[in-house]
């Protein structure tokens, strides 16, 4: 029995070599996690969508599906979207600048929505509340939501409301606008939502 | 105890057992799935001549992009009108029809080169033979009376089969036949990548190729994987032999100290 | 006292945790004399655990239904990410297993482990190996391949031959006329919550069972007999397993993980012994594959079970002497009358009957894989009176063998 043990080179080796088999817990976990995100198969359901928006009467709104989710596209009229301007004037809108929400940077104006196709709404339809999915009011002044109302999105479940861009109300219990997901123009009338590069 | 551990080490290197083979002698395919040319040559034949009657139903296109072909020409050249890049490769002809036309459903093919293996798919490819007795005008020397017939017939031509009798060595046996009969396949009618030389014999280089491309193809769809697979295993085992193995080596040899 | 301490006391004083690691590992004294035998149980551990973690997670994808399994499973190579990677270490981690369990137990039989006091832990063991074969049948189902298929119709239809409740018995474990999807289901129940719940509890007591008794060693000396050093007040060839067998364990873990490595990323199908060929084809009830073999690890026993012929018009035998073949390792202790444990002390006599058996043993697995011929089956044949002849003789020849005085302290 050798009665020299150096107790720092012992330290030292049991140290470096635990942090050298650390790596290989972590590397080993790595497949393990990763299973975990979308499959392929999940990817390829999840892909982008076309739609073809050339068809589109004005005021008219569309429902289709991307990623499980309902995503709206809403070809806006010349009064709806003289409609944004107003509710900014007259202050009732919690985040009329679109700060503190989710959308492409390519949408955070006051309409929304990509410039070249501004009348075009193309949001994700579920309400940022609690994830019910609002109803299309364009309807104006109607009984049960007041003679202010200039057309908008309706939450069913508690109420919130949203402007013809999705932008929400203040004093609703929605914290933040309804989400732009990416999309893009194929063509002058092709839109692509899903992706944007 | 030294004489068995010795032993043993002996009987583990007696290779094991050979699989149960076929009679037919099966042609080395030359596989090499990090050949991307030979891989997208493999992927066009096959998109072309096999989905139509077989399917792949675990294999998406756009799995193809890991071997180099670009969504645009997956869409164009690839795949089916109407199908979505994400797909899986159905196959077109439903399993009822087939049925009724070859006698049985054609089989998938996503892991065809797993079950098969490379160089069975290689001879096959390449045995076809005009038999007038089989419903389809064609024989195969590797699966006989095969319901398919040789899709590849335009690139290769006809072949027929040529059975030459030797008598058998050491003369009449009482258990088997006297004679030997010995089976080649012969080229009468040249394809577009074959030619019979002036000399009779054939000259199948390109076909060979054509269809090593087609069987490269298949044994990396059977596991797309295999590519990533091999690197990340060099990386792996650079690590534990030159890395982890020498530090805890020297771990267990420190504290061994005590002991010894 | 430090915080980590005061943690450790407050834990200690509600549950026995301190106590725990101490009598299980931490202070558990063993010989220092382990050699490269010594490092299968260990490693057994290992695989079970990667067996565990890797299957829990091929559950998330894989799909037990006659309809989906097959191609869920190139679902998991293929879309699921790392998916390929995960199934490779289940199915090499399968194979694996049997290599470090068969070697374990080889271990046993040769230092003479089972004796005296060892008797309840051989038998523990003998059943953790039952429960292993049990699992590696029932998963080997899951691909839903040809293999699997027709390997658990040929297995479920040895049942059919025991008299009177044979027929009704195999489809009872069936739950159709042929292995189905209900079959499917209940053989995935099985494998991934009911025999793993078995073996872990046999494990742990395999465990318990090994730590009371203490470890044997190469020699096979008892170190609890011999007297106290001085100054430790352990044996005098007594060592704690930690850190001393904790890093020697983690050394061999490291070479494991090498060889396991080698496998699962550049030869998982192992030329056709982990992953079988034919089990890339889809079940198909109405197509037999040429050959059926069971996977390798199984081969000795499926030799044992060709071997014998049917007598009085029923092929039970064949399938009792299977069974029995497996059951008779568990008598072990008590078929063995030398008066030395370890081969090392043991006279020519029982090591060349050892040879002939080792012989007899990898001879029957290798006739196990390959198709029947009649010179295969007197072969087989041969090697199962070999193979029952050493356990049922052991009672003599153990007794005439001629061994060696024991020393009383361990060497090398």
């Amino acid at each position: 029995m050798s009665n020299q043990i150096d107790s720092s080179k012992r330290r030292f080796l049991t140290v470096a070599t635990g942090a050298v088999g650390g790596v290989a817990v972590v590397g080993a976990a790595v497949p393990f996690v990763a299973s975990w995100f979308p499959s392929e198969r999940a990817k390829a359901a999840g892909a982008p969508v076309e739609f073809d928006v050339g068809k589109m009467e004005p005021g008219e709104k569309v429902t289709i599906e991307w990623r499980g989710k309902p995503v709206w596209m809403v070809k806006r009229t010349d009064e709806m979207m003289a409609s944004l301007g107003k509710l900014e004037a007259a202050k009732v809108l919690a985040d009329a600048s679109s700060e503190g929400s989710v959308q492409p940077d390519y949408c955070k104006n006051m309409h929304r929505s990509i410039k070249d196709h501004a009348n075009i709404l193309v949001a994700v339809g579920v309400c940022t509340h609690l994830g019910c999915s609002p109803t299309y009011r364009p309807d104006l002044a109607p009984a049960d939501l007041g003679a202010d109302w200039l057309g908008g999105f309706f939450c069913p479940c508690h109420g919130s409301k949203f402007d013809l861009a999705g932008r929400v109300y203040s004093s609703v219990p929605a914290p933040k606008n309804l989400d732009i997901p990416p999309h893009k123009y194929l063509s002058e009338t092709k839109l692509l939502i899903g992706d944007d590069k | 105890m030294k004489m068995i551990s010795k032993f043993l080490l002996a009987l583990a290197m007696v290779p094991l057992l050979a699989v149960a083979n076929e009679d037919v002698k099966l042609d080395p395919a030359p596989v090499n799935t990090r050949d991307l040319a030979s891989l997208q040559s493999g992927a066009k034949l096959f998109t072309n001549y096999c989905l139509s009657c077989h399917g792949a139903q675990a294999m998406r296109y756009n799995r193809l992009m890991d071997i180099g072909i670009s969504e645009g020409q997956i869409k164009e050249n690839l795949m089916f009108a109407g199908d979505k890049v994400g797909e899986t490769m159905k196959v077109a002809m439903q399993a009822k029809d087939a049925k009724v036309w070859l006698g049985a459903a054609p089989p998938d093919l996503s892991v065809i080169a797993r079950s098969r293996g490379a160089d069975w798919l290689y001879t096959y490819m390449r045995s076809f033979y005009r038999d007038p007795s089989r419903p389809t005008g064609w024989n195969n020397t590797v699966f006989d009376k095969v319901g398919m017939p040789h899709v590849l017939w335009n690139l290769q031509g006809d072949q027929e089969l040529k059975v030459t009798s030797h008598p058998a060595e050491g003369g009449k046996d009482a258990h088997g036949p006297a004679t030997h009969a010995e089976k080649s396949l012969v080229l009468i009618k040249a394809g577009e990548l074959t030619r019979i030389k002036e000399d009779g014999k054939a000259h199948t280089v390109e076909y060979d190729a054509k269809v090593a491309d087609l069987v490269n193809f298949l044994v990396w769809m059977g596991e797309p994987a295999q590519n990533t697979r091999e690197t990340v295993g060099y990386w792996v085992m650079l690590y534990l032999c030159f890395l982890l193995l020498p530090m805890v080596w020297l771990v267990k040899r420190e504290y061994w100290k005590d002991v010894h | 006292m430090n915080k980590v301490q005061q943690i450790v006391d407050w834990v200690d004083a509600r549950f026995p945790a301190t106590q725990l690691w101490e009598s299980q590992w931490g202070k558990y004294v063993a010989p220092k004399n382990f050699n490269f035998w010594y490092y299968f149980g260990s490693l057994a551990m290992l695989v079970l655990v990667i067996q565990i973690v890797t299957g829990i997670f091929l559950t998330m994808n894989y799909k037990p239904d006659a309809n989906l399994a097959f191609y869920s499973v190139e679902y998991i190579m293929r879309d699921v990410t790392g998916g390929w990677l995960i199934r490779y270490m289940h199915s090499t981690g399968a194979s694996m297993f049997f290599v470090v369990v068969y070697l374990h137990m080889f271990r046993g039989l040769i230092y003479g482990s089972y004796q005296k006091p060892r008797e309840l832990l051989w038998i523990f063991g003998m059943l953790i190996f039952l429960c292993l074969m049990a699992e590696a049948f029932l998963g080997y189902l899951l691909p839903w391949g040809q293999m699997s298929f027709w390997g658990a119709q040929v297995i479920v239809n040895l049942f059919s031959s025991i008299p009177v409740i044979g027929p009704d018995l195999s489809v009872w474990i069936r739950g159709d006329f042929v292995v189905s999807d209900a079959t499917l289901n209940r053989f995935f129940a099985l494998h991934v919550i009911a025999v793993p719940l078995v073996l872990l509890l046999l494990v742990a007591l395999h465990l318990i069972a090994l730590h009371e008794v203490g470890s044997n060693n190469p020699d096979g000396i008892e170190i609890k007999k011999q007297p106290k050093d001085e100054k430790t007040g352990l044996p005098l060839d007594g060592i704690y397993s930690h850190p001393y067998y904790s890093i020697k364990d983690i050394f061999g873990v490291v070479v494991f993980l090498i060889v396991f490595s080698a496998v699962v990323f550049f030869a998982p199908e192992m030329k056709g012994y982990f992953l079988e060929y034919n089990n890339f084809i889809p079940a198909d009830p109405l197509k037999t594959p040429p050959h059926i073999a069971p996977v390798w690890y199984f081969t000795p026993f499926y030799a044992i079970l060709r071997a014998v012929p049917s007598l009085f018009g029923t092929q039970v035998w064949g399938v009792l002497a299977m069974g029995a073949a497996v059951m008779i390792i568990a008598l072990l202790p008590w078929l063995d009358r030398s008066p030395v444990k370890s081969i090392r002390y043991r006279g020519t006599l029982y090591k060349s009957i050892l040879a002939v058996f080792i012989v007899a043993f990898i001879g029957l697995g290798i006739l196990g894989a390959l198709p029947a011929t009649p010179v295969r089956t007197t072969l087989s044949q041969i090697f199962s009176v070999i193979y029952f002849g050493f356990f049922l003789a052991m009672p003599w020849y153990t007794k005439m063998d001629k061994t060696k005085p024991v020393p009383s302290r361990v060497t090398g």
